[in-house]
């Protein structure tokens, strides 16, 4: 019984993810292909844990869905694109598309069809999951040792992407106000507020 | 047939009722929230507050409701119809969801999965998309304008957010995702203690995160008339203002949990310390810290945008940052 509801739950979040994966493409509201994509990436994290891999799953949707995700539809809804421009360049870079396509296509059905994805094969050597570690301590386990300094490249690769990112919005301008908080703090009520006793008539000279 | 009952019907059924017996008391808490910010307010500012409908108003949730019911519900010209209905569907849906993993005695959560934690932030990282999801689809000005600020301060908070909860997952040790070990593990000592910077920080973020006082810029009256949700009406705009309730309580529920000891009784003599008391001290703490996020919206000012970019970033996310390397140097330097 449990099998059969963990197939039909799986053969569920596959076809979501599939028909949502579709509509990214296929949607006329850019706004709409943001939110299929999101959909997808949650449908996503749904498989990973049905397979078992609850630690991917958390970190997809806190990652990706969360903030990545977030950003992008920020930005997409910014841009207001039409559904004329959407579809302009359909013609010119059609052909480029199909290439692409069909070069990922066949990527991807040559690394499936290699061993490491046979269900019958071994599990891998490079792979220590074993009955006492769960996926969370396996995943550190690996990344921490074996691929260490991998991991620590690609840290300092989104690092150099940040800093450049902040190099090229940076700007300096002139003629902005702006609150410097120790001297907002320093401030006591005598710097700013003084009585005076005014005499009617006269004013203060 | 009897077979199949054993095997299919009951055990649905007995999920079913678990999830019945949190999320039935966690809606009336939600509506008689509305009363107590009402009540509280009114408290600070010497007035009585509602106290007309029933015994000290304690039947105004319901009037509100019936009344919401009645309204009609208006569409904006120009609107996205789908999106526009699912925004507030979303926002409630998803504050009633991660009450999922919540421990509320030492043997009871509906789902006691091991990455309680991160299941509990994930889906509280997603409430943003209710936001942004209302002010695009609403296709008016102040809504967007409301949803903008809102998606950009939750991101901003959720950075120290996770931060914090690394700080309580390393002091833990192993099988710190989940939540019952987070707290079982501050049966001698509450992590408010250890963590106190911590636990305030936490505590301002979560504000800043349910979008409260002083951080509720994405509703501010005086600039964007309600903000995010200015174009609904009746049980959408019901859904979203229940929402916000679930979410504050979800996010006092996730403070209690991860610095107050949760579940635990503070002082364990004659029967304080039973297990049919857990839920009750549970419901007192978390009722405090929804006490708390009232009391800040009675007394404290709403922060200028920039300050609250500044707050995020330049003072908790480095604060945050400095607590884990500290933890985790303390951990590993005494081996503990």
């Amino acid at each position: 019984m449990e099998e059969i509801i963990t197939g039909l739950t799986f053969y569920l979040f596959a076809a979501v993810t599939i028909a949502s994966a579709i509509m990214v493409v296929g949607s006329r509201n850019a706004v709409h292909s943001v939110l299929f994509l999101i959909l997808a990436f949650f449908t996503c994290s749904a498989l990973f844990v049905l397979r078992g891999a609850e630690f991917v799953a958390m970190i997809l949707v806190i990652v990706y869905v969360g903030a990545v995700a977030v950003l992008f539809l920020f930005v997409v809804m910014m841009l207001h694109v039409g559904e004329n421009r959407l579809f302009q360049g359909v013609r010119r870079f059609g052909v480029v598309g199909v290439l692409v396509g069909l070069a990922v296509a066949a990527e991807l059905i040559i690394v499936i069809s290699t061993r490491a994805f046979r269900q019958d094969t071994p599990a891998v050597a490079s792979n220590p999951t074993t009955a006492d570690l769960n996926v969370t301590e396996a995943l550190g386990q690996i990344l921490y040792t074996d691929y260490f300094l991998l991991f620590q490249m690609s840290g300092l690769v989104l690092l150099v992407a940040m800093i450049g990112a902040i190099t090229l919005t940076l700007r300096q301008r002139d003629g902005v106000k702006k609150q410097s908080i120790p001297q907002q703090i320093e401030r006591k009520r005598e710097d700013a507020v003084a009585l005076r006793k005014v005499e009617s008539g006269k004013g203060i000279g | 047939m009897i077979d199949l009952f054993l095997t299919v019907v009951w055990p649905a059924l007995k999920i079913v009722l678990t999830i019945l017996a949190v999320i039935v008391p966690l809606i009336l808490g939600v509506a008689y929230m509305t009363l107590a910010e009402r009540k509280v307010i009114a408290a600070a500012q010497f007035r009585h507050g509602p106290n007309v409908v029933g015994p000290f108003g304690v039947l105004q949730p319901w009037a509100d409701a019936l009344k919401l019911m009645f309204k009609e519900v208006i569409l904006p010209a120009g609107a996205n119809k789908v999106v526009f209905f699912l925004a507030p569907m979303l926002t409630f849906a998803l504050a009633m969801l991660a009450w999922a993993v919540m421990p509320i005695t030492e043997n009871f959560a509906i789902a006691d999965i091991n990455l309680g934690l991160l299941y509990l932030f994930a889906i509280s990282s997603l409430g943003v998309y209710g936001i942004i999801m209302s002010g695009w689809a609403s296709n008016s000005k102040y809504p967007f304008l409301g949803a903008l600020r809102s998606a950009a301060q939750m991101v901003s908070y959720e950075v120290s957010m996770g931060l914090i909860i690394i700080t309580v997952v390393i002091t833990v040790g192993a099988g710190g995702f989940n939540l019952g070990n987070i707290v079982e593990a501050q049966r001698d000592l509450w992590f408010a203690v250890i963590h106190f910077p911590m636990f305030v920080v936490f505590f301002i973020s979560a504000l800043a995160e349910t979008n409260r006082a002083p951080f509720d810029l994405p509703e501010g009256e005086s600039e964007l008339v309600a903000g995010y949700f200015l174009e609904y009406s009746s049980m959408q705009f019901a859904l979203f203002f229940l929402g916000e309730y679930a979410n504050i309580l979800l996010m006092s529920a996730m403070t209690v949990t991860l610095f107050l000891g949760g579940y635990l009784s503070p002082v364990e003599v004659w029967f304080l310390g039973d297990v049919w008391m857990q839920p009750i001290w549970f419901m007192l703490k978390t009722s405090f810290i929804a006490f708390v996020f009232l009391w800040v919206r009675a007394t404290v000012p709403r922060y200028r945008y920039d300050q609250l970019m500044r707050l995020g970033w330049k003072v908790f996310l480095p604060l945050s940052l400095f607590w884990v390397v500290l933890t985790s140097g303390i951990i590993v330097g005494f081996g503990l």
